[in-house]
């Protein structure tokens, strides 16, 4: 056999072999989509140009790429692979461990005054807002679809209904009606509760991908209501004019009783920033410590039985419709407290910012970050809004690329591919071990392959 | 009654190209048990290799027989997203078989948002809109001054339809792959006892699932004459609303499921309110699911502890 012969150029010659093979499916691919582009001219027909240059540098990047990794990278996971697994952990594991969270509290705790340090009063808007206050609300949205489906096990594609259903409550009582935002806080948490069980209803039945596809459907019907029902919610319009928070009845304004005014600052908007960004991180932090108290008492206990295993839930006495019923009320419900705040903030609502695109990536946020874990919920809406945020501020690009190149456009094109890569690299998420809520003796940490979810 | 019929002819042709989409959608879910929610943008990218293929034929080459350019971009279509499907398949979904549950959802929903967003970098946000191909119609009859008209294009879909059906249909049916295909939905274990190359038998239900995609696709963009990145959505979920509607895992099941969404979307937007005619598709979907989640002609499915 020649495989045995020359074992070293036969590694070169597939090596080849397989790059070769892969330059020519990346060329069948590309070639109709990127090699062509169809152009509207002047006089409004459809024309095609050529990308040669593009495409074929593409497809080389194709080729190369796998040839690199075959050649190098393959050999050394596979080597990797063959290492025995440690069976203590690291030092700095153990220090991380156990240092993380206070680190993390503290960080966000201190994160506006850091920023405002470094950046001063007029820099600090973009970097406390784009990245802390997105965050945070994608971070809590995170948390509260964790509760469904990271630990009930309902898969669930349409919580950006109960998002909306949020904002559109606060959106309108408070122009209609002149309810301060402390008092619809808390309302809109409840109408979106109230929609949750509504919706939880009919879906008692159904399990898996068909929940998750029925869960859907509400959440585009909600969404195809509120732009069809113009009188009531301005269509397409949407809502603007919306008030803005107070700190406790002292408006964020230049004027003699602002907030600026009162407390003998100069007027900046940065204290609204400011303020907005502590309020989403206590919210956050409610929702946070709320899964925590609850994971502990009896109805959390039995969401987490009913996500292993409907069956013996039910043949142990647990009423599962309540069990689930919960679990879609106070979801929904911390959607709902983050869908007026969302409406607050922006002081602008539309059924553009409702759209399913927003459930797959709450979706995405809590699956990626390791269902159920909620450090890895909040790593993964770090990693998936931070970096789509941070590819708005990639201008250095412009100087490689061309004035023409735009890196936001590719925001999204990049979030649907992590999510496929996170994916097929870490199919249990980012945090993949979670401790059991309910232990005896002593708690040990198992690897989340043990635990099924995903089938209620 | 005259606007009755001129519906229900809309409705079928609509229907169709819906029918051809929910075949993808039963025949991965058959196989793998998944939902392939990338589906309805491997339709929409499928349209746009038909366009790119249509302007290469009419405006280099100087193609004028109609029929023939549509053949060929027919066939082109097919053959490329063939291509993509296997690879989305390859890439995508295959590394993740026997993960958990909701791991190839995930994926599918991150090729959903990849396709549609690459297409929408590299050919631009825009809609884009060709000249008509084909053009003219019968008027089958004339009813105080309404006409109900069949028009070529129409006619064209029914029967591409028609005989993609039937080849698909013997391809199931009678050939080893439809076998191999039919036994891996039953069992993947014991078919890979028996000699069937389950890697492959998959490989080959996300290649025709993109074919019949494909035609979708293609016909799709000769009715309407525009599209855009972000047509492949709301399409794919009804879709796979008919999938759902004619029993998931049954080919006769989506094609009628296919055409019964059709009807209502057409008969809807004629007799209550354009405007929520996606809402009634999305109602029908909720109100199978909840009410008759095995669809018209679905195996009722049994719980097993």
């Amino acid at each position: 056999m020649t495989l045995e012969a020359t074992p070293e150029r036969n590694r070169f010659a597939a090596a080849f072999y397989d790059a070769g093979v892969t330059a020519l499916i990346a060329f069948g691919l590309l070639l109709p989509l990127i090699g062509f582009l169809t152009v509207t001219n002047i006089r409004n027909e459809l024309e095609l140009t050529t990308r040669w240059p593009l495409l074929f540098s593409l497809v080389g990047i194709a080729g190369f790429g796998r040839l690199f990794y075959s050649l190098t990278l393959a050999p050394w996971l596979r080597q990797r692979a063959m290492r025995p697994v440690p069976t203590t952990l690291p030092l700095w594991r153990v220090l991380l461990g156990k240092w993380f969270v206070p680190f993390a509290v503290g960080f966000v705790i201190a994160y506006p005054l850091i920023v405002l340090a470094i950046n001063g009063l007029g820099g600090s808007v973009k970097w406390i807002d784009n990245f802390g206050i997105q965050i945070l609300i994608y971070v809590m949205l995170g948390w509260g679809l964790n509760i469904v489906v990271g630990l009930a096990g309902l898969l669930d594609l349409g919580y950006v209904a109960f998002y909306a259903v949020g904002a559109y409550a606060y959106a309108l009582l408070a122009k209609e009606f002149g309810f301060s935002f402390w008092i619809l806080l808390p309302l809109a948490g409840v109408l979106s509760s109230f929609w949750g069980i509504l919706l939880g209803f009919p879906v008692l039945r159904l399990r898996g991908d068909y929940l998750a596809i029925v869960t859907l459907a509400f959440g585009e019907i909600i969404r195809l209501v509120l732009i069809n029902w113009v009188d009531l919610t301005g269509g397409y319009a949407g809502i603007t004019g919306i008030p803005r928070p107070t700190f406790f009845g002292i408006p964020f304004n230049a004027n003699e009783d602002g907030f600026a005014a009162t407390f003998g600052l100069e007027f900046s908007p940065i204290y609204r920033t400011v303020f907005l960004y502590y309020l989403i991180l206590a919210l956050a932090f409610l929702t946070a410590f709320v899964t925590v108290r609850l994971r502990r008492l009896p109805v959390g206990r039995a969401w987490e039985a009913l996500r292993e295993d409907e069956i013996a839930c039910r043949s142990l006495g647990i009423n599962t419709t309540n069990t689930k019923l919960t679990a879609f009320g106070i979801g929904a419900m911390f959607a709902g407290f983050a869908g007026s705040f969302f409406a607050a903030r922006q002081g602008f609502i539309s059924p553009d910012s409702f759209t399913f695109l927003e459930s797959a990536s709450i979706l995405a946020i809590v699956v990626l970050g390791g269902m159920g874990s909620q450090i890895g919920v909040a790593c993964a809406a770090i990693v998936m809004i931070g970096g789509t945020e941070i590819m708005r501020e990639l201008d250095f690009l412009k100087r490689i690329f061309g004035e023409t190149f735009d890196p936001t456009q590719y925001r999204m094109l990049l979030f649907g591919f992590a999510m496929v890569l996170i994916m097929v690299v870490r199919p249990r998420g980012l945090i993949s071990s979670r401790s059991p809520s309910v232990f005896l003796k002593e708690r040990k940490n198992i690897g989340s392959d043990l635990v099924k979810e995903g089938h209620g | 009654m005259e606007i009755f019929i001129q519906q229900l002819i809309n409705g079928i042709t609509l229907g169709s190209i819906y029918g051809l989409i929910a075949i993808g959608y039963t025949m991965v879910f058959g196989i793998i048990g998944m939902v392939n929610f990338a589906h309805g943008d491997v339709f929409m990218v499928s349209s746009f290799i038909a366009l790119i293929a249509f302007l290469i034929l009419t405006t280099w080459l100087g193609v004028t027989s109609v029929a023939l350019a549509l053949l060929i971009v027919l066939v082109v279509a097919m053959v490329f997203t063939s291509l993509v499907n296997w690879t989305i398949e390859r890439l995508a979904y295959r590394p993740l078989r026997g993960s958990f549950r909701l791991a190839p959802l995930i994926s599918a929903i991150g090729m959903s948002i990849f396709l549609s967003n690459f297409v929408q970098v590299s050919q631009g946000p825009r809609n884009k809109s060709t000249p008509p191909m084909v053009q003219g119609e019968f008027v089958l009859f004339t009813k105080n001054d309404y006409g109900v008209t069949l028009s070529y294009k129409q006619l064209i879909i029914w029967g591409v339809t028609a005989v993609l059906l039937a080849a698909f249909w013997y391809l199931v049916t009678k050939t080893k792959l439809g076998r191999a295909q039919r036994a891996c939905e039953q069992d993947q274990k014991m078919a890979a006892l028996v000699g069937v190359d389950v890697d492959r038998t998959i490989s080959m239900t996300f290649v025709i699932a993109a074919a019949l995609a494909a035609v979708a696709g293609t016909m799709y963009l000769m009715y309407y004459g525009v599209v855009s990145f972000a047509d492949g959505f709301v399409p794919g979920v009804k879709a796979f609303t008919a999938a759902v509607l004619g029993g998931i895992g049954s080919l006769p099941g989506a094609v009628i499921g296919g055409i019964l969404i059709g009807l209502i979307e057409t008969m809807w937007s004629a007799y209550f309110s354009i405007d929520y005619k996606d809402v009634a598709a999305f109602s029908v979907l909720v109100i199978t699911l909840i009410f008759l989640p095995q669809g018209l002609f679905g195996r009722p499915d049994v719980e097993k502890v």
